[in-house]
């Protein structure tokens, strides 16, 4: 069980590194930029304490803020991101609740449960970080299509790397 | 005090909450803050090491852009030397030398890193105080205005990209010296807004726009943006001017950064009559 955790600091590393060195780069009409880097708080076991949760999601966001220039957007966000999560997960439970083994992925819980929990989750996250980066309702139509966009683009890049990280757990 | 503590500790999660938001705040307007230094940025020794040696990598890349930009910025230099002129008519002006005085000096840098996607750009350079970068500076691309230096330390400095929101620059016509300032709109990283040109002066698209030299950031006269498309407001004395940057911020690579020797002169003369502009 304490084996399992080792696996975070690692897929924080990189998560970052692929955030910062090539997706930062990466920009669609000028506008649409995943933040792949929610994949790292999204696959945060269930029992994580939530304050545990929140000061993670807090660290991340720092970190992408201070590689991209952008103090506190990222953070802030990471953490709104960090105090929904709790509820989205108690919204979505099953029946009978999680089983304790269970963590928030495609393989444990099924694509469609994994889906819906990412997409709102994202969704929160891309909306507080766009009308913050704005600061200002006047281009609010503007803001919500470029959050909207983006955080499409987040979800098929989570989704993706959700099956990889399946592929390369079940190898080891 | 038992019922606070108890209710501290029911709302102890919300407080938490709470307490990072305003510290994110806190850190965001800290470094929103047009010329004002903050504590975290790309500047420290990990993110510019890091991004210094994934430019190592990637330079290669887009070398031969790079070298086409420079390439022609340097054949407009050459045209500009002065054994590339011959005067029209012997013995009628001798110019001398040492009538000028150096103003500028020009620190050559590379970018290792950019974005153009965001609504406050910025991009990070190699050099440092070491080299003699000082927050303030402007810095000038091959082909026009880049940024504002805000942040440096010993190896690297970041520096406020023109697609910044709270970036602007005093321009001018080329051709008559009627000046505005440009700015950045925060959509397309191509074009920019020319503001505060008078309705009566005759304006044609195309007409490039350079630096105005007031501010002792830039040096008067660099190229920085033609004209795209223009029409005057309604019930305003000023046009609307659309224009296209000459820079690719895109495809950065080589930048200097500009040292104004008389800077703390002219900005201890402007504060002394309180006209500090831009």
């Amino acid at each position: 069980m304490i084996r399992s955790y080792f696996i975070y600091p690692v897929q924080f590393l990189v998560l970052v590194l692929l955030q910062v060195l090539i997706l930062n780069n990466i920009q669609f009409s000028g506008y649409i930029n995943p933040f792949l880097y929610l994949a790292f708080i999204l696959w945060l076991p269930f029992e994580t304490p939530k304050w545990l949760l929140m000061s993670i999601s807090f660290l991340t966001g720092l970190t992408i803020d201070v590689f991209s220039n952008t103090m506190g957007m990222h953070t802030s966000a990471s953490v709104f991101l960090a105090f929904c999560r709790p509820f989205f997960v108690e919204l979505f439970a099953p029946r009978d609740g999680y089983e304790v083994n269970q963590r928030p992925s495609i393989q444990d819980l099924g694509l469609g449960w994994f889906l819906k929990y990412s997409a709102i989750l994202v969704l929160c996250h891309h909306l507080f970080l766009f009308y913050v980066e704005v600061f200002r309702f006047t281009d609010f139509w503007n803001t919500l299509a470029r959050a909207f966009s983006s955080a499409a683009f987040t979800l098929i890049c989570i989704v993706i790397a959700e099956y990889f990280r399946v592929n390369v757990e079940s190898k080891r | 005090m038992r019922n606070l503590i108890h209710f501290i500790s029911k709302y102890s999660y919300f407080f938490l909450f709470l307490l990072f938001e305003v510290f994110a705040f806190y850190i965001l307007f800290l470094n929103n803050n047009y010329q004002g230094a903050s504590f975290l940025n790309s500047t420290n020794a990990i993110t510019g090491g890091l991004y210094s040696s994934y430019a190592d990598w990637t330079d290669y890349l887009n070398l031969k852009e790079v070298n086409q930009t420079l390439a022609e910025e340097n054949k407009r230099l050459q045209s500009q030397q002065f054994g590339s002129y011959t005067p029209l008519f012997e013995n009628e002006i001798v110019l001398n030398d040492s009538v000028l005085q150096l103003k500028y000096v020009f620190l050559n840098s590379k970018v290792i890193n950019n974005s153009t996607h965001r609504q406050n750009n910025y991009l990070t350079l190699n050099t440092g105080t070491l080299n003699g970068v000082k927050a303030g500076m402007g810095v000038i691309g091959p082909s026009g205005v880049v940024g504002v230096v805000k942040n440096v330390s010993e190896h690297y400095a970041s520096v406020l990209s023109l697609l910044h929101r709270s970036a602007k620059i005093s321009v001018k016509l080329k051709s008559s010296n009627y000046f505005g300032s440009l700015q950045w709109q925060g959509d397309n990283y191509r074009f920019g807004k020319v503001e505060d040109i008078p309705k009566h002066v005759q304006l044609n698209v195309g007409d490039t726009l350079v630096t105005s030299g007031f501010s002792a950031t830039f040096p008067e006269g660099i190229a920085t943006a033609v004209i795209q498309e223009f029409q005057p407001i309604e019930g305003d004395n000023f046009y609307d001017i659309k224009v296209k940057f000459l820079t690719d911020f895109k495809n950065l690579s080589q930048l200097y950064v500009v040292k104004n020797i008389y800077r703390t002169e002219l900005e201890d003369l402007e504060t002394l009559t309180g006209e500090g502009d831009d």
